[in-house]
């Protein structure tokens, strides 16, 4: 069976069997991504990271099914973390999704982290490809629960939702570097809950710090936007709208696929999507050749010269810094 | 960390709410260092047949205490087959009376553990069930 033939006619199996070679990193994978990476690029790629808890799935489910009724088809790549120990996982996404089963425009593929430590696996990129390539049209991809550094969603994605749910942490959480920055649209989730004001308002502030072109004040209670100039840089700057939710009731959601909405409009017109596919397909050449290359210096040094040097720099009569300068140039004896 | 893994869907058909069995064996296959796609309670065997296919699972793991399993697993079996998953190995945990265990097996059931079974046993019946399986392109 041709599983790209079969994937691109709509087949639900080959695409299922796609995926796990490309996420197994075979031979076959990878000559299907070849194959198909003509087919990419057509897709909204839309990031969903957060802290564990905060709701990232059932937020997902609710977009998903929001974006089903106007006729979207939508693929969800769900990533939880490996066990550092044994290597294996629970991958519990699907449990906040139920409402989408059944339903033949929705692909829902859940994934483990297997190592890597940004938040995405190492096949998130190439496994996103084969869903692009294949036709859905609305890319739904949620990060492990992340903290402060798991920030490569955002290099993969057109838009990054970040899920904040009140009682997480003062202001100065809000200032730190890190998963706030990389927001488009700031989620904050379970809205329904005590302390929703005062992360709404920390969240404000952070935003008022980073974007000195515009000033967020409070008056009568309501939260109003000031520009101190009007620059002309300003029109062309995103300003990541904070979106309350429950996600669990289905609340707030039409507004966040207004902002989602909003966001690609805006990439669209100031050509940063294309400067955003650029840079992530920049990124993944550079990954790939990096591999490559690797794979084809250790080829090229016998194992032994090269166990020697290390057991030089274990001696310490040979530093790092020159083990590598004495490797690359293929000085190893 | 990459390359093959096996992987196991686990799930609870049917409407009885107890999946502490259900928790404890998914722990148990994490901790062997397999990827266990948890689903939750309640799943209809039409659910759970979707997210096998869509999870391209190797193994599906069915808890039920209902006493329901007579017509729920059957139907699991059918279904994965329809979708070209006939591969699949079933295993059933839950409350099944003795004389129900050689017509499951019958029907395609890989086995069937009740009360007391150890998770080492699950874990050695798995990976011994998916290494015999070819995977078929």
């Amino acid at each position: 069976m041709d599983l790209v033939h079969s994937a691109l006619q709509g087949d639900r199996l080959a695409l299922a069997r796609l995926l796990t070679q490309v996420e197994n990193e075979t031979d076959e994978g990878r000559a299907a991504l070849i194959r198909l990476f003509p087919q990419t690029g057509r897709a909204h790629w839309i990031g969903v990271t957060g802290a564990p808890g905060t709701g990232k799935s059932s937020l997902v489910n609710q977009l998903t099914l929001h974006y089903r009724r106007e006729g979207r088809q939508v693929a969800v790549l769900a990533v939880d973390p490996s066990s550092p120990f044994s290597g294996g996982a629970i991958l519990g996404d699907r449990v906040r999704m139920r409402d989408l089963a059944g339903d033949p425009g929705v692909f829902i593929r859940s994934m483990a982290s297997r190592g890597s430590l940004g938040g995405l696996a190492q096949a998130t990129a190439a496994m996103a490809q084969v869903f692009d390539a294949v036709g859905y049209d609305i890319l739904l991809i949620e990060t492990v629960g992340a903290g402060q550094g798991e920030v490569d969603i955002a290099r993969l994605a057109h838009t990054t939702l970040v899920v904040e749910a009140p009682g997480l942490g003062d202001d100065i959480q809000a200032i730190k570097a890190g998963i706030l920055e990389i927001a488009d649209i700031l989620v904050l989730n379970k809205a329904d809950r005590p302390g929703v004001e005062s992360t709404e308002r920390a969240l404000h502030s952070m935003l008022s710090l980073a974007h000195p072109t515009r000033r967020v004040v409070r008056h009568h209670g309501r939260w109003e936007t000031v520009n101190e100039a009007a620059l002309p840089t300003s029109e062309q700057m995103w300003i990541p709208p904070i979106q309350r939710t429950v996600a669990t009731e289905g609340k707030g959601i039409v507004e966040l696929i207004g902002h989602i909405a909003a966001h690609a409009e805006h990439l669209r017109r100031s050509g940063e999507w294309a400067a955003r596919e650029r840079a992530r397909l920049r990124s993944e050449v550079e990954a790939l050749l990096q591999k490559a290359l690797m794979a084809r210096f250790r080829a090229a040094v016998p194992q032994a010269k090269f166990e020697a040097v290390l057991q030089r720099v274990h001696e310490r009569s040979l530093s790092p810094w020159e083990a590598v300068q004495l490797l690359v140039d293929g000085r190893w004896g | 960390m990459t390359g093959k893994k096996i992987r196991v869907l686990v799930a609870k058909p049917g409407l009885d709410g107890h999946d502490r069995g259900a928790k404890v064996v998914a722990r148990a296959l994490r901790d062997a260092g397999m990827e266990v796609i948890y689903t939750g309670l309640r799943q209809t065997p039409e659910m759970i047949a979707e997210a096998a296919l869509q999870e391209d699972v190797d193994v599906v793991g069915l808890s039920i205490l209902s006493g329901a399993h007579m017509a729920l697993v059957p139907r699991v079996l059918e279904l994965l087959r329809a979708n070209g998953q006939g591969h699949v190995k079933v295993f059933v945990g839950g409350i099944i009376p003795d004389e129900d265990v050689p017509r499951l097996k019958e029907l395609g059931v890989y086995a069937v553990y009740g009360p007391g079974t150890s998770t080492e046993q699950i874990v050695r019946d798995i990976r011994e069930a998916v290494e015999g399986v070819v995977p078929q392109a």
